[in-house]
């Protein structure tokens, strides 16, 4: 690298070149103009009062400082960090305990099984949240099956109700969510080879102690993907909630991506809006980076 | 209307709880130009609102056909069965009347009007004519950025004055300076009635030895007799958190109608009193006795009229946007009425008003045609249209007096015509300031959920009153007077 000041024809074959940004820079202008410069905008207006429509007026860090002062602010960015629990730490858990099982086990019809589990990444969110939202219902399917095996007392409203109806909407993102970590396990645990296993087996390893010392360790990459994809669409949530419970009841379950809609077209308060948002890309960033840090020890 | 809008009640609530898939993309395709479309200058300066009033018509009735060739630019959100169909025919009806006039219709869901009008009314090629929605939110905000021309010389000319009773002209005002709702000039005339209805299932109050309630009274003491004969009384979901407004509004309306509107529109005391406070304690009461699914919170609003038009449930207490819907499955065993007046053959009253407001645009260059046409989807024959396609005008004409009075159609003519001439609407609540529906909506799933007490209930409403009330005198106090 120290010859980066070299001329061209001395610098060694694979070597980066300058010439190597002209490739990129088509997709470059793309993504700046369509996902740099809103953003820049956006992070603009995040600091000036404005309705979308009369003179806007400077608000400073007004609308910041709202986030961590006002509850119905504050709020909803603790309920994303609950829906994380069931959109990434849960689906991992689950893919991971599954894709361990199907290591050992040979499955009878596990291409079958995979596609199944997959499905759900297939359909839209708001397919999956009116399917959902009618299973949840009071007379929905699941309170149908509560009553059958007697479990009456546990049947609730469960949309309507304040504790449960953020954990009811989490529930789907575990449905969601599971099959992609699953898939991207399987895949990953396909490459680990077969001698890995043996060994472990030959020194005694259990189970347990196999997992751990050899499936887990291998699968670090794509666990780190499987975060990171699984943290963004938890954080990003917002057509779940928009056709499920549209935050309700009262706020139990508002998030920071309905509260941009919200505030944006129907409070008309879009540098408050704004200001959502652009906090809410910071902490996408910030954990996507901690977990590709942290997860897949990959250093700068 | 809109709602969550929040602005009024109805219409957000009732496209939106129909239309929502359709609405994600262009939601999010509105949000990304509305980044893009921000460019340098946020706003305008507001200056169009002390515009003088009434663009043009001062020489007598404009007559459309002297335009030359003109494109009359409309949006609306009249999508839906019978309202697409009226409107379509009208459109026709008045191209055919005036052939220079071309009408390009660009009709979206209650939803995506909502979220891309703004960005068109702020833009340097707005519609001719657009559907605004009345409250805070929105048509005061368009007035407010002077996006919006004031009617009231059209009114003059055209009669409408005279055509709509005051109670609904006066739910298309907004004060000259851009910041009252409910008084001032006329921005817009509406086409067609609502009102929050008393449904009955013929059958299920004849099962359980009832006639259909002719007093308030009669339809409280009727909702045990049911309770008693194993039916649920009224059937109600409120997962949709806007429905509950409705049916508070009917309650509070009949402990105290005029009170409430005078809140509504600004100058009244608020809710910490006595009607407030007996409203939400009976409805806690009809959930706490059943007579209200105690699940409501739970229950869609779509899926509870569903279960209405399936016999589950003998009232069902909602808009008269959801006629048609029942109409089909149940027939003639659905019966209608406003709510039943405290005493027999006394005045109704309950919650409704008008649909959206057509209103013209200050940068149309034919504010003349926009007008012409306003009027012509409005009058007479406009009503007798609306009236042959299900839909409910405003103001009834000939064409209402031969429906059936004993249909579900004819019953629903005659409770409006009815609430009209005894002035029984009171508006929509959320109507009340420009967070009101979020204030109410949340507060009266708490009032459902048994988590507030009625005091507690009217003190969360009073304080978003109380704080709009100090806001609107203090900007009054600080600026100087914007009307000319």
């Amino acid at each position: 690298m120290k010859s980066l000041t070299a001329s061209y024809g001395r610098r060694a074959p694979g070597e980066p070149r300058a010439v190597g940004y002209l490739y990129v820079l088509p997709a470059l202008v793309i993504y700046a103009l369509f996902l740099l410069v809103p953003f820049g905008q956006s992070v603009w207006l995040s600091f000036l009062h404005w309705d979308g429509l009369t003179r806007a007026t400077s608000a400073g860090f007004d609308n910041y400082s709202d986030i961590f002062t006002d509850p119905s602010l504050r709020a909803p960015f603790g309920h994303a960090l609950v829906l994380l629990i069931f959109y990434s730490a849960l689906p991992v858990c689950i893919g991971l305990l599954l894709a361990a099982a199907m290591s050992r086990i040979r499955v009878r019809g596990l291409t079958f099984f995979r596609t199944v589990l997959f499905l759900p990444q297939v359909l839209a969110m708001v397919v999956v949240g009116v399917a959902w939202q009618s299973i949840l219902a009071p007379d929905g399917l699941l309170n149908d099956v509560l009553r059958a095996v007697g479990l009456d007392s546990l049947a609730r409203p469960w949309l309507g109700d304040y504790d449960w109806a953020l954990p009811a909407v989490g529930i789907v993102g575990t449905w969601v969510m599971t099959g992609l970590c699953l898939v991207l396990f399987l895949a990953g645990a396909q490459r680990i080879p077969k001698e890995l296993y043996e060994a472990a087996r030959l020194d005694g390893a259990g189970a347990f102690r196999e997992f751990f010392a050899v499936t887990l360790p291998a699968l670090r990459a794509e666990i780190a993907v499987a975060l990171t994809l699984t943290i963004v669409a938890g954080l990003r949530n917002f057509d779940l909630i928009y056709v499920m419970t549209s935050g309700g009841p009262g706020e139990a379950t508002s998030v920071p991506a309905y509260e941009v809609y919200h505030r944006a077209f129907e409070l008309n308060q879009v540098g408050s809006a704004a200001a959502v948002g652009v906090a809410l890309t910071v902490l996408i960033f910030t954990l996507t980076v901690t977990v590709s840090r942290l997860v897949e020890g990959r250093r700068s | 209307m809109g709602l969550r809008n929040k602005g009024g009640g109805r219409p957000r609530a009732r496209t939106r709880t129909r239309s929502r898939s359709r609405t994600l993309v262009p939601a999010a395709l509105a949000a990304g130009l509305a980044v893009i479309a921000a460019g340098c200058v946020p706003g305008t300066d507001g200056s169009g609102a002390v515009q003088s009033g009434g663009a043009g018509g001062t020489g007598g009735v404009p007559d459309p056909s002297k335009a030359g060739n003109v494109t009359l630019t409309v949006w609306d959100q009249e999508v839906r069965g019978g309202q697409n169909a009226e409107i379509e025919q009208l459109n026709k009806e008045f191209e055919d009347k005036y052939p220079n006039v071309r009408i390009k219709r660009v009709s979206r869901s209650f939803d995506d009007l909502k979220t891309t009008l703004k960005l068109a009314l702020s833009g340097n090629n707005p519609p001719d004519v657009v559907q605004a929605n009345q409250g805070y939110p929105d048509m005061v905000a368009f007035v407010q950025a002077g996006l919006l021309t004031p009617l009231d010389n059209y009114a003059g000319l055209y009669g409408w004055n005279t055509r709509y009773p005051n109670t609904l002209l006066n739910l298309n005002r907004v004060s000259a300076d851009g910041k009252q709702f409910g008084t001032g000039r006329l921005y817009g005339i509406s086409q067609t009635g609502e009102f929050v209805g008393l449904y009955y299932n013929k059958e299920k109050l004849a099962d359980a030895g009832l006639e259909p309630p002719k007093t308030w009274k009669e339809f409280t003491d009727s909702l045990a007799t049911l309770k008693d004969e194993g039916e649920l009384p009224i059937q109600f979901g409120n997962l949709d958190q806007w429905p509950a407004i409705h049916t508070f509004g009917v309650l509070q309306d009949q402990f105290g109608a005029a009170e409430t509107r005078d809140t509504v529109l600004g100058r009244g005391d608020g809710f910490d009193n006595a009607h407030t406070k007996e409203a939400a304690a009976l409805l806690a009461d009809w959930i706490d006795k059943g007579y209200l699914p105690k699940d409501a919170n739970g229950r869609g609003y779509d899926d509870a009229n569903k279960q209405f038009a399936d016999g589950e449930g003998a009232y069902l207490m909602t808009g008269i946007w959801v006629q048609a819907d029942l109409t089909k499955p149940m027939g003639d065993n659905l019966g209608v009425m406003a709510p039943p007046p405290a005493t027999e053959g006394g005045s109704p009253v309950t919650t409704g008003g008008q649909g959206l407001s057509w209103s013209v645009t200050s940068k149309s260059a034919h504010p003349d045609v926009a007008a012409a046409y306003l009027d012509f989807i409005t009058n007479e024959h406009a009503a007798d249209v609306m009236t042959e396609n299900g839909v409910l005008p405003a103001v009834p004409g000939k064409a209402a007096d031969e429906v059936d009075p004993d249909s579900p159609d004819g019953q629903m003519i005659a409770a409006w015509k009815r609430l009209n001439e005894n002035d029984g609407l009171v508006p929509y609540l959320d109507y009340t300031t420009p967070t009101f529906y979020d204030t109410v909506s949340a507060a009266l799933q708490d009032l459902i959920a048994g988590k507030t007490s009625p005091d507690g209930f009217a003190k969360k409403l009073q304080d978003d009153y109380g704080a709009f009330m100090e806001k609107q005198r203090g900007d009054d106090a600080g600026s100087e007077p914007a009307g000319s």
